[in-house]
């Protein structure tokens, strides 16, 4: 974890609520896709955990969906404004574990920590099979960059306004080592069903402080109590307790 | 430089900043990021006789100027802090710290201080028996005088370390309750923990704490710590440590013109987990712009009329 001051590059809309935010800061302590930064806002107390899309050397990329006070604050925001930011917390994919065929599953605001995932996942010569779930056509984003990236990308939604008409596990390919997976918890547990492989899904709670202080975020997993922000935010399909 | 050192209950500290119980885990989350050697001591994550995972989530809420907590003394019960944590924490922290304790019964309370007792690294007893977040027990001993002077005699009773009772807030007399601990034997008195508070979801009309209640903090609180800091230390002859809200150089400052030794750091670490050792490095400058030689000296100094 590093705490350093990030300025923005760029903030603009992928979608009617959904943003991107480009900043430029130190990235070193990012060390993994599925990892996540905790943001300082004006006037709000708690930092806002958002996780991370896309990082170089000198950029994090983040997308945003405007749900509340802190991520309406975070729309309004122009380039040259300046942030600080916690990174590198959370422990993010374990690239390792995915076989040369894994499938990435990610559903609405789901969908962003998969597209590092996909890019580290290239990098290493592994066939990559994405599936993006959205509610709606107009929801869409970043189906265009993931086909970029050399990525076989199925969009499904839940209205069929646009692609395979359901959810993400309607469009599961015939093979795949491996998934991961994000997005919201029902997903979650579609996924958890409908899978025969191993895989790694990412969790949400309500976090105090985002690096394993506060105990704000624990949850129970088969092999004891996690928290959220620091063991997780993702766990391996066969820890994962779900609650009733 | 004038002295930041002030004594605590016999054992003196090279400053007075102590994050707070609850916000500071076992110290070896903060010493990735820096020497946790420069703070006075921490009092580290309640401790209870048995393992507890506490309450459901959501356990955290964000209000203005703070935040609610409803974690619900997570912990691993003593005997694993005992054998695993406090190992860990003796790696990167060498100087005394604060155990805290909390309990259901009296007999609680005193089978884990009495555990506590016999580590040699455990400095102080801070005895909390004001958690508003666990049913049938914590706060119920603190919000009565005699309940809390009985916790207060049980503890004393097992262990030689100074024992320091942490008082609730969520009460109608602070200081009749703070004297009552003095009198069964407190060598010293923390306050405050945090106030009872909620959040409603407007979306969902629910409440936001999965508890329902949790415990409200911050820099919101500051002004009610103050206060019943101010009117505690003035009724109670043993050391008092000041806790609510405390942010700034200038906060700890004014919890001890209030009567406070020491002033513990709480849900400030959660936001800025450096702020500790910036308080502490702030401190000489702020002295100085307020004439202030040696910061023990100004324990009480607030002067009326």
């Amino acid at each position: 974890m590093k705490q350093s001051i990030f300025t923005i590059l760029s903030n603009t809309a992928l979608t009617d609520s959904v943003y991107k935010m480009v900043l430029s800061g130190d990235t070193s302590a990012i060390t993994a896709p599925g990892q996540f930064v905790n943001i300082q806002l004006d006037g709000l107390f708690l930092r806002r955990p958002i996780s991370v899309c896309d990082y170089d050397g000198s950029t994090l990329t983040i997308i945003y969906k405007v749900v509340g006070k802190g991520t309406e604050t975070m729309r309004a925001m122009a380039p040259g404004k300046k942030l600080d930011i916690l990174t590198g917390l959370g422990n993010g994919y374990d690239l390792s574990l995915t076989g040369e065929h894994p499938v990435l599953l990610g559903g609405g605001v789901g969908v962003p920590p998969m597209y590092n995932l996909a890019k580290k996942l290239l990098e290493q010569g592994k066939k990559v099979s994405v599936i993006l779930g959205f509610n709606t056509k107009n929801e869409i984003f970043y189906e265009e960059e993931f086909k970029a990236l050399g990525c076989d990308v199925t969009v499904t939604t839940v209205d069929g306004s646009y692609g395979v008409k359901g959810f993400v596990t309607d469009a599961l390919p015939e093979y795949y080592t491996h998934f991961c997976c994000c997005g919201p918890e029902p997903m979650l547990k579609a996924v958890y069903r409908a899978t025969k492989t191993s895989g790694q899904m990412s969790f949400e709670e309500r976090m105090g402080c985002g690096f394993g202080a506060c105990m704000g975020c624990s949850c129970k997993t088969l092999t004891g109590s996690k928290r959220i922000c620091k063991d997780g935010p993702v766990m391996k399909k066969e820890e994962i307790l779900w609650e009733a | 430089m004038g002295s930041l050192s002030v004594n605590l209950c016999g054992i003196e500290l090279s400053n007075p900043v102590i994050p707070a119980s609850g916000t500071f885990g076992y110290g070896y989350e903060y010493a990735e990021l820096y020497d946790i050697n420069e703070l006075g001591t921490f009092s580290f994550k309640g401790t209870t006789k048995d393992a507890r995972f506490g309450n459901p989530t959501p356990r955290i809420a964000e209000c203005t100027a703070g935040m609610i907590n409803a974690v619900g003394l997570q912990n691993p019960g003593v005997e694993k802090v005992i054998s695993e944590e406090l190992p860990k924490l003796k790696q990167c922290f060498h100087k005394p710290v604060m155990a805290n304790v909390s309990g259901f019964s009296v007999a609680d309370y005193a089978y884990t201080c009495e555990r506590l007792d016999r580590e040699e690294q455990v400095g102080w007893l801070e005895v909390n028996v004001s958690c508003p977040n666990v049913h049938g027990g914590g706060m119920s001993f603190g919000t009565q005088p005699e309940a809390a002077a009985e916790v207060t005699r049980a503890v004393k009773a097992v262990t030689k370390k100074p024992v320091i009772i942490k008082l609730s807030p969520n009460v109608t007399d602070i200081v009749s309750i703070a004297k009552a601990c003095e009198d069964a034997g407190a060598d010293g008195i923390s306050l405050i923990n945090t106030l009872l508070g909620m959040r409603i979801n407007l979306r969902t009309r629910k409440p936001i704490i999965a508890n329902t209640m949790g415990g409200f903090s911050g820099p919101a609180i500051f002004p009610v710590a103050l206060r019943m800091v101010y009117q505690v230390a003035k009724a109670v002859k043993v050391p008092v440590i000041g806790m609510g809200g405390v942010s700034s150089a200038e906060d700890v400052i004014e919890m001890m013109l209030a009567g406070a030794t020491a002033v513990e750091v709480g849900a400030a670490n959660l936001v800025n987990p450096f702020i500790c050792r910036d308080i502490i490095r702030d401190l000489p400058e702020t002295m100085a712009k307020y004439r202030i030689e040696n910061l023990s000296e100004i324990i009480g100094g607030v002067t009326n009329g």
